[in-house]
């Protein structure tokens, strides 16, 4: 082991953590915002449970992503100097940016939603929401215009041996950025969507098994109630309501990402040729894409790969929207990364003792193939799965089966498991490059980077070891915790959120004494509280 | 001199005033969550004059980071390499402060409660102990060589300045801290606070004046002769003003206190963003250091917009939550009911 290779470790585990957390708080957030909206625009009380349980459930994660972003924006200067002095002039632009235009947005107003129930007039506080939100959004348009950079870099000029930035409005409108963007915010939302889905399922089922609500001889729900307001009619509505909220935004979302994706692929086989031969495992020149390729795809070796089972005419669809053209495979693009980046690294004290050693211009093909088929084979199975959800509550309610409540439930991974898979594909077919080489006939010449040249030489590798020990350590106990965490107040449905939902019906002033706990705001929004002669917190840590 | 690299080098002196004057208060309590708190309704207590602040707070921190990405890469690049080991510990600690201000109250149990005090407490202390090692080294210095890459091993960076910063930053958030809550608290925690201000104060602006002092000598410049007297009688004035009674004011003395200080500390080092302790000649500065003129002409224009955006609704936050917190402002603790 290398100081280079737990460098790349640690960046990608604690990358692909991080980004466990972010697609659920943009997904969540802007699905919280539109509940919070409903509520607003209708009073109806399920809306504001709605708020209120999803509201929590989007903090609990949210400040996992926050917690762990930091990571993300020290990480660059800490293990990867000599790609931080190569790319500062282009790429600390967009961070920069991120932090100024869109994290002082969103967690300032995040705080001001946080603690504004019951303080804020109604309107800022729905307004707070949106903002917050909204630049959840912005913040992941500026991380992947720093990102797409590095697939395709734009802008620039080489002055001095590093590339300096001449037009920053190229580098904000990457046609690379232009389709990563779609494509992660409708992937992000697909996450919330199966989240919705599998937790509403669980609580419809719940109340089948209580026996609160049954179903009728045509088939239809008939919902019953509990005396406790946690449970009541409305509670039903709450569930019935996420679930189909949840499956049509699996649905569309779905739409959405194979649209971008689409493109994406399109410009890809364009922008890194290799990369999308390798997500293939092609190492001939064709036309089909592959279902099952045997052959030891660990060996990373052409000379025993075989594809046994493909769509004659599909790759060159996915590639050029036709089924007769031959898309390049390993065997043809390899003579042209070598004849025009060399074969060996460069005799340059950047490289360090990887100086003069090989390149390896084929990615790992066992992770470009599989992170590309699971990628799409999780995103279509949770897609086809929320759309029979919806038609399996078409009459109010879910079957009794605990099986599928399970599934249901379980299924809430598989977008996670789609959006993983689809960075790991994308960062790791990348390679050998950190930065990969503009191949547009009126790209910029000479502008790409080694990985092999991108690591902090002083950086030593006991420091390294050090840090991706501990971080993996912390990491994997927090993730415990925070499922468990997520886990207890999915569990006690609104009321976790809601207490005073548990205590009878009750009039406003004896709501008003037991205003309890957090989030317990009695959501009359900014009427009626300055008059109180106690001051308790709406919200309390 | 240039004139875009010396902007942005008053814009990140600005960023790490404003993170040490806002989430100077913002660990200090942290870190009294053991210790100065006594039972837990205290701790909420606490937690509550943070709360809708203290992730806003932090940002400050992230701008400042990226900002001197975008602006200073070689200075980035230098001083988070050559900083590895104690930047790892900072960001742990603010990971656990983080969750742990976020999930302590999320479970109705007195040993989770009890642990993530611990988090907070300690991540705290860590997290200000080494960004004050990290400010007093990069203007004291590290031992980097021609690349920027710093030489010696693991642990070459760690020196007297190393602890001077990080003591003056931690004792700093404390005095910060106590003055904040003397502002935003009642009832007895109020009062502590008070005694904490009046009996410490004197003693906690030491390191942060002596590190300052250190740079007046070092680099003699008259000017920061006057700045750091600005900053002594501001810590004099907040000292009076406590005694007095007139918190507002006392809490304002504390920040003329850190920006005059800060002021003296960046001022002193210019136009050295990180000195070389093996050879000047590889001293960075805001010239060599920085990006090129259109790069940081764009972020001028985003600052320019973004600064100013940023101070008024941060402003508005700190407005809205402007009311003290007091024991009977906190709502029972509810635990979460599994049906």
């Amino acid at each position: 082991m290398e100081a280079l290779e737990i460098a790349r470790w640690q960046f990608g585990i604690t990358t692909v953590y991080h980004f466990l957390m972010v697609p659920l708080t943009i997904g969540l957030g802007l699905l919280v915002a539109i509940m919070h909206t409903a509520w607003y625009r209708t009073g109806k009380d399920q809306y504001l449970r709605m708020t209120k349980f999803w509201g929590k459930l989007f903090l609990i994660n949210f400040i996992m992503g926050v917690a762990t972003g930091l990571v993300q924006e020290f990480q660059f200067g800490m293990a990867w100097s000599e790609y931080s002095r190569f790319v500062g002039d282009v790429f600390g632009a967009p961070l920069a940016m991120e932090a100024l235009l869109a994290f002082f947005v969103e967690s300032i107003f995040l705080g001001l939603w946080i603690f504004g129930w019951g303080r804020l007039p109604k309107a800022v506080h729905l307004l707070s929401i949106w903002c917050a939100s909204l630049a959840t959004i912005c913040s992941a348009y500026f991380i992947l215009a720093a990102n797409s950079w590095m697939q395709h870099p734009v802008g620039v000029e080489m002055i001095d041996g590093r590339p300096v930035m001449v037009d920053v409005w190229a580098v904000l409108t990457n046609n690379t950025l232009l389709v990563a963007f779609p494509h992660t915010i409708f992937g992000a939302i697909s996450v919330a969507g199966g989240f919705l889905l599998g937790i509403s399922w669980y609580h419809l089922w719940k109340r089948r098994r209580d026996g609160i609500d049954t179903v009728g001889a045509d088939g239809k729900v008939i919902v019953g109630s509990e005396p406790s307001r946690g449970r009541d009619a409305a509670d039903h509505k709450v569930w019935l309501r996420s679930l189909r909220i949840g499956a049509v935004v699996a649905v569309v979302s779905f739409a959405g990402v194979s649209l971008t994706g689409d493109l994406q692929a399109k410009l890809m086989f364009d922008q890194q040729p290799m990369k999308m031969a390798a997500a293939e495992a092609a190492c001939h020149d064709g036309t089909g894409f592959s279902i099952l390729s045997v052959g030891d795809l660990g060996s990373n070796d052409c000379a025993d790969m075989v594809a046994v089972v493909e769509l004659p005419g599909m790759l060159s669809f996915l590639a050029n929207g036709d089924f007769d053209t031959d898309i390049r495979g390993i065997n043809t693009l390899l003579p042209e990364y070598q004849e025009r980046f060399g074969t060996h690294l460069p005799d340059d004290p950047i490289y360090g003792e990887r100086a003069g050693t090989e390149i390896d211009y084929v990615p790992v093909m066992e992770v470009t193939y599989w992170g590309f088929r699971i990628m799409i084979t999780f995103g279509m199975l949770a897609a086809a799965a929320a759309a029979v959800a919806l038609w399996v509550v078409r009459k109010g309610t879910v079957p009794e089966s605990k099986w599928l409540m399970r599934l249901a439930v379980f299924g809430i991974l598989a977008p996670f498991g789609a959006n993983s898979a689809g960075w790991i594909f994308t960062e790791m077919g990348r390679q050998p490059f950190v930065v990969a080489p503009n191949p547009d006939p009126d790209g910029i010449d000479n502008v790409f980077m080694f990985t092999a040249a991108a690591v902090s030489p002083g950086v030593s590798l006991g420091e390294l070891i050090f840090s991706l020990s501990a971080f993996t350590l912390v990491y994997g106990t927090l993730l415990v915790v925070e499922v468990k965490l997520l886990a207890a107040y999915c569990r006690g449905g609104v009321p976790a959120a809601m207490p005073e939902l548990l205590h009878e019906p009750s009039t406003e002033s004896a709501k008003k004494d037991d205003d309890g706990g957090p989030d317990g705001g009695d959501g009359t929004g900014g009427r009626g509280k300055d008059s109180g002669a106690d001051d308790v917190l709406s919200f309390a840590y | 001199m240039e004139t875009l690299p010396t902007v942005w080098f008053v814009v990140i002196a600005f960023f790490w005033t404003g993170y040490l004057f806002l989430e100077g208060f913002d660990l200090g309590v942290g870190m009294m969550m053991r210790g100065f708190a006594r039972n837990n309704t205290e701790r909420r207590v606490l937690l509550n004059t943070i709360g809708p602040v203290w992730d806003g707070n932090e940002v400050w921190l992230i701008t400042a980071g990226a900002a001197t990405f975008a602006a200073f890469p070689q200075w980035y690049a230098a001083l988070f390499s050559g900083l590895y080991l104690p930047l790892v510990l900072v960001l742990l600690a603010l990971i656990f402060r983080a969750v742990g201000i976020e999930y302590r109250g999320k479970v109705d149990s007195d040993r989770w409660r009890a642990g993530w005090d611990w988090a907070i407490a300690l991540g705290s202390l860590v997290a200000a102990f080494g960004v004050g090692a990290m400010l007093g080294l990069t203007t004291t210095g590290l031992p980097l060589n021609a690349n920027g890459d710093r030489v010696g091993g693991a642990f070459a960076w760690f020196n007297g300045y190393a602890v001077l910063g990080g003591l003056a930053v931690v004792c700093f958030c404390l005095v910060h801290a106590a003055a904040f809550l003397m502002l935003k608290s009642d009832g007895e925690i109020r009062l502590r606070a008070k005694a904490v201000v009046l009996r410490w104060l004197p003693v906690a602006l030491l390191p942060m004046a002596a590190w300052a002092a250190v740079l007046v000598l070092r680099n003699g410049k008259a000017v920061t002769v006057v700045t750091l007297l600005i900053a002594a009688i501001g810590a004099v004035a907040a000292w009076l003003l406590a005694k007095a009674g007139r918190d507002g004011l006392s809490f304002t003395g504390l920040g003329i206190f850190l920006v005059a200080g800060t002021v003296t500390i960046f001022t002193a080092v210019f136009p050295t963003v990180l000195p070389s302790t093996i050879n000047e000649a590889f001293n960075l500065t805001v010239d060599s250091a920085s990006s090129s003129d259109y790069t940081l002409g764009v972020m001028s224009v985003v600052a320019l917009f973004g600064i100013p955006a940023v101070l008024v609704y941060q402003g508005y936050t700190y407005w809205v939550f402007r009311k003290r917190v007091s024991s009977s402002a906190i709502p029972a603790a509810h635990a979460v009911v599994v049906q």
